[in-house]
């Protein structure tokens, strides 16, 4: 499909912008087929999915190991630039990762200590406990999950941890408008 | 109806994480596609833009070396010589409305915010095959047309100026069908 020719540009032009169009060059995958047609991409995909699943508990616990080694460097060597973009890259991969592998609370803790590395105007001033609070909360909640129980106390220990970092973010940020107007935003994804 | 067919579409995914990359791969498998290309950096996602020339790049935001953003930024530079019009569907753990106006001025088709779904993914991709749309290369920016509705009575300053027809629509495929043209 790549290697085929390119297809021809059409360029309008005006006084500040060109509009640039092509014939549609995947329009050829595109096919027509009748109302009968039974087959189901996404539901293949989301059985696929589901197959893939008995790896993803092994797979939280290794994001998890990833995040409490970037906070070991943190603790060690302090927030040198390679450290704090570990601990975030590490934080941000769970909060996205982690209701893909059954750790819907684990994301959710992991996207508050996102907020914290991204919104504190210094990471030296942020309590240590706040931070380690969230790694030993995703830690606990990656080892835990066959518990019975875990699943509601989880959700209960991330929406504290969130709260606690909220009021934080809120009170060392009262004079940083645009850091402010980004914590108090909305998420665009619907919460857990 | 109309449904794609993967089998002929060639797709290059850029995730630092190796577990996204298996779930993405995983599920471009599913819906049929043969050819899925991995990096796991910017630098050589770019690199293996140029040699594989994919259909469709699926990219993370935040990795190593230089991300998501960047990658998108590099593949859009209308005098490169390789295709600046791919399809760029940013697939992100960012989840802030503000992200997705980043996102969207570095020349991102779409935005897909994890976590993934099946479905998510499904739609973008159709989304990009059945609903191109029309390219815009201003002084500083050049992408998709960033206006997905166009409202002729908008008289703010962000309008577009040098004409009456001011923006070229491009008819989808999906609404072709459906008005039976």
């Amino acid at each position: 499909m790549a290697k085929e020719k390119p297809a021809t540009l059409q360029v309008k032009s005006f006084a500040d912008h060109h509009v640039i169009t092509q014939p549609n060059p995947l329009r050829k995958v595109l096919l027509r087929v009748p109302e009968s047609d039974l087959d189901d991409p996404v539901g293949r995909a989301e059985k696929a999915l589901a197959e893939l699943s008995g790896e993803f508990k092994n797979w939280m616990t290794i994001e998890a190991d990833r995040l409490s080694a970037a906070h070991a460097a943190v603790l060690r060597d302090g927030f040198t630039t390679d450290n704090r973009e570990e601990l975030f890259r590490a934080a941000h991969d769970i909060k996205g990762d982690a209701a893909t592998f059954g750790f819907p609370s684990a994301g959710a803790a992991a996207e508050s200590l996102c907020r914290i590395i991204e919104h504190a105007p210094d990471l030296d001033q942020v309590p240590v406990d706040l931070i380690t609070h969230h790694i030993n909360a995703i830690q606990a909640i990656a080892r835990e999950r066959t518990k019975l129980d875990t699943a509601v106390m989880a959700s209960k220990l991330s929406k504290q941890l969130r709260g606690v970092t909220d009021e934080f973010l809120l009170k060392v940020n009262r004079d940083r408008p645009e850091h402010l107007e980004a914590i108090l935003a909305p998420s665009i994804v619907p919460a857990e | 109806m109309y449904r794609i067919d993967f089998n002929k579409l060639r797709f290059l995914i850029c995730d630092d994480n190796p577990h996204m990359r298996r779930i993405l791969r995983t599920l471009l498998h599913s819906f049929g596609a043969r050819e899925v290309y991995e990096a796991e950096d910017g630098a050589t996602a770019l690199e293996m833009y140029s040699h594989y020339v994919p259909d469709i790049v699926i990219t993370d935001w935040a990795m190593p070396i230089f991300d998501g953003l960047e990658l998108a930024q590099m593949i859009r530079q209308p005098e490169s010589k390789g295709n600046p019009y791919a399809p760029i569907i940013m697939l992100t753990g960012h989840s802030e409305k503000r992200r997705v106006t980043v996102a969207r001025d570095a020349g991102v088709t779409e935005f897909l915010a994890k976590p993934i779904s099946a479905k998510g993914l499904y739609q973008r991709i159709l989304n990009v095959v059945a609903n191109p749309r029309p390219f815009i290369k201003t002084k500083t920016y050049f992408g998709p047309d960033r206006r997905r509705n166009t409202n002729n009575a908008y008289i703010g300053p962000e309008r577009r100026v040098g004409g009456e027809m001011e923006v070229l629509q491009q008819p989808s495929l999906l609404d072709k069908a459906r008005s039976g043209i």
